[in-house]
């Protein structure tokens, strides 16, 4: 399935992007399991989006938890914790 | 409309007005303006650029001004949050809320600024006098937002 990512502030500067369309391999259909397999693409990855770093995600643009599914066609955004105000 | 994402300034005095206008229930406004300072953590800021996640930043306001008018006595309520390159002295952030009475008032204002600091999607990269560096999340701000949901807290 095909997902669509966005990445914002730090996170975005981190890995040089600020979004992507993604071919997912079939086994990937949560926040964590797509967590694990950009983490999987090494380098800048691997260091951004490690397990002990505090991020933040959204699937459609509510916010989401490791457990939270994806599905074909969702928007799912990765950002560092929020600093407005 | 309760929210507006913007690169513009904006009046509170109009704004204030715009929201009670031809509304004779209301006895309280509150209001709260976030401004950009011109030193944080020790480092004198030049400027400040705030990043947000178009759709979602307006969606998640407006979800907090909801949660707001769901749990207290308030008749209008107003998020306006820029975005952009910003200088010391601008203002960032208005919120105004307005009710019959001012304990629901200034409660609504709080708790919107409370879980907009921990929920909208939005972000502070300040240029300072050793470079640019993104602002970090406060504990203190966590902190702030949980005392609103006591049966949450540790």
């Amino acid at each position: 399935m095909s997902v669509k990512l966005l990445y914002f502030a730090s996170l975005r500067e981190q890995v040089g992007s600020s979004g992507e369309s993604l071919e997912l391999p079939s086994g990937v259909a949560s926040v964590a399991g797509l967590r694990e397999h950009l983490v999987a693409r090494g380098g800048v990855w691997q260091a951004a989006l490690a397990g002990n770093r505090a991020l933040r995600v959204a699937v459609n643009q509510d916010l989401a938890i490791a457990s939270t599914a994806i599905k074909e066609g969702d928007e799912v955004a990765f950002f560092p914790p929020v600093t407005g105000g | 409309m309760s929210v507006r994402v913007q690169t513009e300034d904006f009046e509170a005095g109009a704004e204030i007005a715009a929201l009670r206008r031809g509304d004779p229930k209301i006895g309280a406004v509150a209001a709260f303006i976030g401004l950009v300072r011109d030193v944080n953590e020790g480092s004198a800021v030049r400027s400040m650029t705030l990043e947000h996640y178009p759709g979602m930043t307006e969606r998640a306001l407006e979800g907090i001004v909801a949660a707001a008018k769901g749990r207290f006595r308030i008749q209008h309520a107003l998020v306006i949050h820029r975005v952009g390159e910003l200088q010391p002295t601008d203002q960032i952030v208005l919120v105004v809320t307005a009710g019959s009475h001012r304990g629901d008032a200034f409660a609504a204002c709080e708790f919107i600024m409370d879980y907009l600091k921990t929920r909208a999607p939005l972000w502070k990269k300040e240029q300072t006098g050793e470079g640019a560096r993104w602002v970090e999340a406060r504990e203190a701000d966590d902190q702030a937002a949980a005392r609103w949901c006591p049966d949450r807290a540790e």
